[in-house]
Formats: structure tokens, C-alpha cells, sequence
């Protein structure tokens, strides 16, 4: 009997055509859809502050994008195995559970190339920013779209129907992009509403983002504590998010 | 076309000891289970609603923890060595659809790659694929512009243009019109050829038809397994003698006797009652024909008449 040996980056490129390219391909109408949601705010917040917010808001459209792809991983998984049942024919395919998860985060950051490289371009244009700054800035991106894909895998083991997910991502958006300071600086928050900020961890990611850009005066300790947080929140969450995870179910 | 390239395997294997599911540590699916079925072909699994079979399938493939006991697929633990299983088996739940924003080259291959496959091999054998479904030329379209028969023809073909041997195919007829099912059957005696497919189904004359052996589970628990012979050589009454008469009596305790219509009338009985009839029916110029008894028949002597199972689903 031939026994097919893993290839395991044609499994995770799989994940990465099914859940991004062609859905991109056969409805072009998505590429749009992803671009929409932080161009919007980024218009208003520049709109508003008469466009002296452009840096912060264009650094914070990053951070969102990063959260959305958490948001729209947690539905897109949700819908895959409750609606489609797909997720039960890879549970018995040499696919494992990681590299699964692994091919379908990474077509989240595919699916939003279009908005990355939109907004990449504006912050090369509006932010200024040094070369350590622009790798800070990096690790932070990395950080929290770790953050939020283990928040959305986390969150979608316990969804068993596509409307329950929806429920999911309608609240994850406005707690984490929406009402933190992640368009704007932390400053701009008065007492004691700032404390309440700080229960987001997109607030930490802002934080280092903005002090990064100028926009918010960080000290050592600050900056330190912010990433401390900031790590502690995403290694937890993945913890709990790869200890949830139930491939076979029991 | 769709044959395995391999090395020659003479049959595959499945065997469960005593394999059970409690779900809800009240609700008992699947209970000691034992069963070892050594063979190539098509295994169908019959039962009315909530008999165990979509469990019995989940385990089996690897979806589904048993309660206790065992569970092999070609000697190989479903639990401990559920990674080696996986090279093997190849499952479409029972629920499984076709992905509307992909088109059916893109559902195989994409499928075929999460198995293993290269790019280029999956699209190399997904075009192979749907060629043996009929669905060339449909092959770039989206899925959703399907009708319900080729999405579920493709479903199924998704899973059997691979590598596995053993594929487990959980009601993949159901709520398709006659003529898509006969397809779909047309489909799946082809792939059957050194294959073990495990078939679902609530058409008896589904697994008649397709079934090389034949497998009835009631409540969770096995109530026989054989081949479609040797469960009618089983049952009392193995023949059926269809009467065309107006109001047609008889009484005789060894046969059951069920008028269809004022003209018709069907008389289940053994072989010697049912051809000692015959005289008296040549006598009256009465028009008949003897068949055996179909799986409908087998299933109602073995679980009871339609009318106790409606009532058990109803305490269900």
C-alpha cells in the first residue's frame, strides 16, 4: 500500500487557496469588503482632527487589520465546520489540527494583502518612523495578529452555528479597534475612561505604536509594561486556545 | 479512471470490540458494538433514526472519541493510532456540501492537497475526477449553480478521487430525487473495486441494491450483519407472494397476509408455504408472482412494522 507522505505545504496551501485566493478570484467584490472597514474609520478620524490624526489612524488601521483577521478567522472557521462540515473531512485526512489552523491563519493575512499593501504604502508616505522604529512597529503587528488569531480560534470552539459567530465578531470589533485608542492617542481619553482602555490589549499594541511614531510619550517602564502585557495576554490566549482545541471530538 | 495506483491489498478491514458512545453520560448511541468485517465492496449500515449509525461512523473515522471499547481500520487503533488510520480513510459527514464560492476543480484539488497531494497532482486528478462524474465542462463554474445531485455525486467524488481505501459515506442519497441517487449508485458500484466503502443510508433499497454486506443496528447495538442472502435465510418469512385478485383472502397463521389494494394482496411466508399456495392460485386463474423477500421486508421482521417504529421515535 503506497502511503501518501505529508506534504505539508500543500496542506497549508490548501487552506490558504480554499479560505483566501479563490474566494478572492471568484468574488472580487471580498477585496473591497476588506478594504472598507479600516479605510472608513481612517477617513473619519482624518476628517475630523483635519488630518492631523492621518499617522496615528493610519498606524492604527494596521492594528485593526490585524484584529480583523482574528474576527473573520473565528467565522470563517466557525461556518466551515458547523455550515459545511468541511472541518470533519479534514479531521479525518492526514491534516493535522495544527497545520490546518496554521494554513487558515495564514489565509487571513493573504485574504488582506490588498489593505495591508494599501496601508503599508500610507504609512511609508505619512508615518515618520526609523528603521528600529519600523521593526518595533513589526513585532508589534506580529504580536497582535497572534493575539487575535488565538482569540479567534480560541472563540470558535465554542460556536456551534454561523449566527452565534456573527455574535462573536460583533462584539470583538468595537471592544478592540473601535472605542480603544487604536485611531487615536491614548491622551485623548480622559480620567477614569482610560483605565477602562487599558482592558483592551489593542490599547498596549497602540501604545507601542504610537510611542514608536511620536504621537504618545511613552517612558522605558511604559513602553516595557506595554509589552509585557501585550505578551502575557497573546501567550495565555494561545495557551487556552490550543488547550481548548478539540480536533476529535469527545 | 479512478481505480487506486497501489500495491494490491486483497480486502481492508474494519473490527470494533465492544465499542460504545454515551453521550451526555445518558444518551446511549452506540452500545458494545462488536463486529469484524473483512472485505472490498460497499458496507451498508441500516437502521431507522438514531440507531447509532452516523456515531458508529464518526468513530470510526476518526471524528468521534468511543465511550469504551475498541475500534480498528485495518488493524490499526481509530484512538491511539488515529494519525496512520487518517492515510487511509476518507469520510463525507452526513451534512457535508460542496464550498458555493469554489468551483468542483477547486473542491477536489483542494482537497486532494489537504491529503497530501501537489498542486499540480490534485488538479491532474480532480480533472480525472469529475470527467468520471460527468461534470466535464462544469468543472469552472461555481459549486452553488450545481443541481442537488452533483453536489452530492461531487462530494463524493471528492472523497473517492484520493488515495484512501476505506471511505465512509454518511447518507450521502438522502433528499435526492430517484434518478440522482441511481447516478450516484452508478458512481459508487465503479469505485468500489478495492475499496471498502462504508455506506449510510435510510433507502433499503439503497443498501439492497448496493450492499455486499449489510449491516442493522437498533438502539445502539448490532442486530445482524451479513449479506443480503444470508439476512433473508434468516428472517421466518423469506418470500413474498404478490396476489392480483379482487379481495383476495387467506388465513393461515404461518403467513402474514397484507392487502395492498382491493387487487392486490402480498403474502409473506416461507418458501414451502408460499409455493404450496401456487396450485390454488393456477386453480382460480388468479394472477401471482413469488419474489423474495426485499430488505424493506428483512428490516421490518427483524426491528417490527413501520407502525412500532414510528412509535419508538416518537418516545425517542
Amino acid at each position: 500500500m503506497r502511503k501518501m507522505k505529508r506534504k505539508i505545504g500543500s496542506q497549508i496551501m490548501a487552506s490558504i487557496l480554499v479560505n483566501s485566493i479563490y474566494a478572492m478570484i471568484n468574488y472580487p467584490v471580498v477585496l473591497i469588503n476588506t478594504l472598507l472597514a479600516p479605510l472608513a474609520i481612517l477617513a473619519v478620524v482624518t476628517f475630523a482632527s483635519k488630518g492631523t490624526l492621518l499617522p496615528v489612524a493610519a498606524v492604527g488601521a494596521l492594528i485593526m487589520n490585524m484584529v480583523s483577521s482574528g474576527t473573520s478567522l473565528q467565522q470563517d472557521l466557525s461556518h466551515l465546520k458547523n455550515d459545511m462540515r468541511l472541518q470533519d473531512m479534514i479531521v479525518s485526512s492526514p491534516t493535522s489540527s495544527f497545520i490546518y489552523i496554521i494554513g487558515m491563519a495564514i489565509s487571513e493575512i493573504v485574504y488582506s494583502i490588498p489593505t495591508l499593501a494599501f496601508l503599508i504604502i500610507l504609512n511609508i508616505i505619512f508615518v515618520k518612523i526609523t528603521v528600529l522604529g519600523a521593526f518595533i512597529l513589526f513585532l508589534d503587528m506580529a504580536t497582535i495578529f497572534t493575539f487575535s488569531i488565538s482569540l479567534g480560534f480560541f472563540l470558535s470552539t465554542f460556536t456551534s452555528d454561523i449566527i452565534q459567530s456573527w455574535g462573536f465578531s460583533g462584539i470583538l470589533s468595537p471592544l478592540l479597534t473601535t472605542i480603544p485608542p487604536v485611531y487615536y492617542p491614548i491622551s485623548y481619553i480622559p480620567y477614569p475612561f482610560r483605565y477602562l482602555a487599558y482592558l483592551s490589549p489593542t490599547t498596549y499594541a497602540s501604545e507601542i505604536a504610537q510611542s514608536q511614531t511620536g504621537y504618545y510619550a511613552l517612558s522605558t517602564s511604559g513602553f516595557a509594561t506595554a509589552w509585557l502585557v501585550l505578551i502575557a495576554i497573546t501567550t495565555v490566549l494561545t495557551y487556552l486556545a490550543l488547550k481548548r482545541s478539540r480536533w476529535r471530538e469527545i | 479512471m479512478l481505480q487506486l495506483k497501489r500495491q494490491k491489498r486483497l480486502s481492508m478491514r474494519i473490527r470494533t470490540e465492544e465499542l460504545s458512545k454515551t453521550y451526555d453520560r445518558k444518551h446511549r448511541a452506540l452500545e458494545s458494538l462488536s463486529i469484524d468485517v473483512n472485505m472490498n465492496g460497499i458496507f451498508s449500515v441500516i437502521g431507522r433514526n438514531g440507531a447509532g449509525k452516523t456515531t458508529f461512523v464518526r468513530i470510526m473515522s476518526t471524528e468521534l472519541l468511543p465511550t469504551s471499547g475498541r475500534g480498528y481500520i485495518n488493524e490499526m487503533d481509530v484512538v491511539d493510532q488515529a494519525d496512520a488510520v487518517r492515510q487511509d480513510i476518507a469520510v463525507v459527514p452526513q451534512e457535508a456540501r460542496p464550498l458555493p464560492w469554489l468551483t468542483p476543480l477547486q473542491t477536489v484539488s483542494s482537497y486532494l492537497m489537504w491529503r497530501g497531494y501537489s498542486y499540480r497532482e490534485a488538479n491532474e486528478k480532480g480533472k480525472e475526477a469529475l470527467r468520471e462524474l460527468g461534470l466535464e465542462g462544469k468543472e469552472n463554474e461555481k459549486s452553488r449553480k450545481l443541481s442537488g445531485g452533483q453536489k452530492r455525486k461531487l462530494m463524493a467524488a471528492t472523497v473517492i478521487s484520493s488515495e484512501a481505501h476505506i471511505v465512509f459515506l454518511d447518507e450521502p442519497t438522502t433528499g435526492l430525487d430517484y434518478l440522482s441517487r441511481k447516478e450516484l449508485w452508478q458512481l459508487l458500484s465503479r469505485m468500489k473495486k478495492d475499496r471498502l466503502i462504508i455506506l449510510t443510508t435510510h433507502y433499503l433499497e439503497e443498501a439492497e441494491i448496493l450492499g455486499d454486506q449489510i449491516m442493522i443496528i437498533d438502539h445502539g447495538k448490532l442486530v445482524d450483519l451479513g449479506t443480503i442472502d444470508n439476512l433473508r435465510n434468516k428472517v421466518k418469512l423469506p418470500y413474498v407472494l404478490k396476489v392480483y385478485a379482487e379481495n383476495f383472502k387467506l388465513e393461515d397463521d404461518d403467513v402474514q397476509v397484507h392487502p395492498v389494494s382491493e387487487r392486490e394482496t402480498f403474502v409473506y411466508g416461507s418458501a414451502s408455504k408460499i409455493y404450496g399456495l401456487i396450485p390454488y392460485l393456477v386453480t382460480n386463474k388468479m394472477k401471482f408472482t413469488v419474489e423474495e423477500a426485499s430488505l424493506s421486508n428483512i428490516f421490518e421482521q427483524y426491528l417490527g412494522s413501520a407502525e412500532d417504529e414510528e412509535n419508538e421515535e416518537e418516545d425517542w
